[in-house]
């Protein structure tokens, strides 16, 4: 029944989607102009600061994951929704599950065209060593997503929810922005260093385990009024 | 299917949201086949109950028991039997009533379309079953949140001012639809401040106010001169 009620909410979450694009258009968009911004800001002449490339994808992905979350449980507040998925009769951690694959995905989607997008714009050999990347972009993004989709669920009833979300995310998901950066720096140096991506990689795996087990732990004692 | 019962006892329940106490030791019981009346004023405290009854919100103090049993005991599986409408229509507008429907069927392990397809013929919406339920007007959605509500046939139907901004019609049907519920076992809380649609639909009256219980009696002949009385004397 778990695994069932994760898998329902996340297809809900991705047909809603596909027939609005609300959240990926303003995700996109969003994350295209913050690039954008940092290529015109940074790049001088072709040549770029070291590492920037690194920070300007991790920072891009974090604000508009913050902007998808956000999004994704208006939509659940909008005609009080989520009180009707409280009410399946299944472990309420299910739909804490489902709605973070929905921003896993959503967040990946958007990965897709920033990574591109940011190799091009910083001359920046992202794929020199594809496994431990998407490594590291999965961890990372799944941390993230981990802390953003509890906060995001506990704040859906309040008022000041659109200034408490930051406040509350950035300085938990600090480390794996800096994890994110250091681990991608790593690989992009002119000797890639594999040790000390593999090292960032298993400390945004540890994040990752530590902040979904606390959620799923969690989730149904905060949900309940 | 298991953790059904007869019965729902809600035992000294008490609610506080920081320093406002939204229910103060409330105890009423309800029988398979009553439509419970929870009147009283805004801001009395009906959909605090109503919350505490679905699970929803937890009591600071006191117990809910369905059956003999407390919702510990009984956990995800109790609300299999629970089926609540609100104000608010649970309904995702940028879906169709299809979609609704067979979404929430899913959630509690409904995967026949004959089960979707019969509600949306109950709900008179056939043939705009696949238009997105933001083209709908307001007692279209109500019909299609009601069939929502009771999908999964519950034993405890819990209603939150069921009738706000509906016609006359959507009204009388919403009306019928609760009595049969009744006739068929089930147990029906209705949260409403409206006496004129309480009146003679209810079979019990709990009047609330100020979060306490202050009568709880067989629904009179005369609710609404009965219901001016009470909120007198409170």
């Amino acid at each position: 029944m778990f695994r069932r009620v994760a898998l329902l909410v996340l297809r809900k979450d991705v047909a809603i989607e596909v027939k609005s694009l609300e959240v990926v258009s303003t995700t996109l968009f969003f994350a295209v102009s913050c690039v954008l911004v940092f290529a015109f800001a940074l790049v001088r002449d072709g040549s770029v600061v070291v590492d920037a490339a690194a920070g300007i994808l991790w920072i891009a992905i974090a604000f508009s994951g913050t902007l998808a979350l956000g999004r994704t449980f208006e939509r659940e507040r909008y005609a009080e929704t989520l009180r009707a998925l409280l009410l399946a009769p299944a472990p309420r951690a299910a739909i804490y599950v489902g709605k973070l694959l929905g921003i896993v995905l959503l967040l990946g989607v958007a990965e897709l065209m920033l990574v591109p997008l940011v190799s091009l714009l910083f001359s920046t050999p992202f794929f020199a060593r594809p496994l431990l990347f998407v490594g590291l972009l999965l961890t990372g993004t799944v941390g993230f997503a981990a802390v953003g989709t509890l906060f995001a669920a506990m704040l859906v009833r309040s008022r000041t929810r659109d200034i408490m979300l930051p406040i509350l995310l950035y300085p938990i998901t600090v480390p794996v922005i800096i994890a994110g950066v250091r681990g991608t720096a790593a690989l992009l140096a002119e000797t890639p260093d594999e040790p000390a991506a593999l090292m960032w990689i298993a400390l945004l795996a540890s994040f990752d385990v530590v902040f979904v087990t606390l959620a799923l732990w969690t989730f149904e004692p905060l949900m309940t009024e | 299917m298991s953790g059904d019962f007869d019965s729902v006892r809600v035992v000294g329940v008490s609610r506080h949201f920081g320093r406002r106490r939204a229910l103060s030791t409330i105890s009423l019981t309800a029988r398979s086949g009553e439509i419970v009346g929870l009147l009283g004023p805004n801001g009395a405290g009906k959909s605090t109950l109503i919350g505490v009854l679905a699970t929803l919100v937890a009591p600071s103090s006191g117990e809910v028991r369905y059956g003999d049993r407390p919702v510990r005991e009984l956990g995800p599986e109790l609300r299999h039997h629970i089926g609540l409408l609100a104000h608010e229509l649970h309904l995702y507008p940028e879906l169709s009533a299809r979609q609704n429907l067979t979404f929430f069927a899913g959630l509690y392990g409904l995967d026949r379309q004959e089960i979707v397809d019969r509600a949306l013929e109950r709900a008179g919406i056939v043939d705009r079953a696949d238009d997105p339920l933001s083209n709908f007007s307001r007692g279209m959605r109500q019909r299609v949140a009601l069939e929502r509500a009771l999908l999964h046939r519950p034993r405890l139907v819990l209603f939150d001012e069921p009738f706000t901004g509906l016609d006359d019609q959507a009204v009388g049907l919403v009306a019928d639809r609760l009595r049969v519920l009744a006739a068929d076992g089930c147990i029906v809380f209705m949260a409403t401040h409206d006496l004129d649609l309480a009146d003679g639909l209810v079979t019990r009256v709990a009047l609330v106010r100020s979060g306490k219980l202050v009568s709880d009696e067989p629904a009179d002949a005369d609710l609404r001169a009965r219901y001016r009385e009470l909120v007198r004397q409170a």
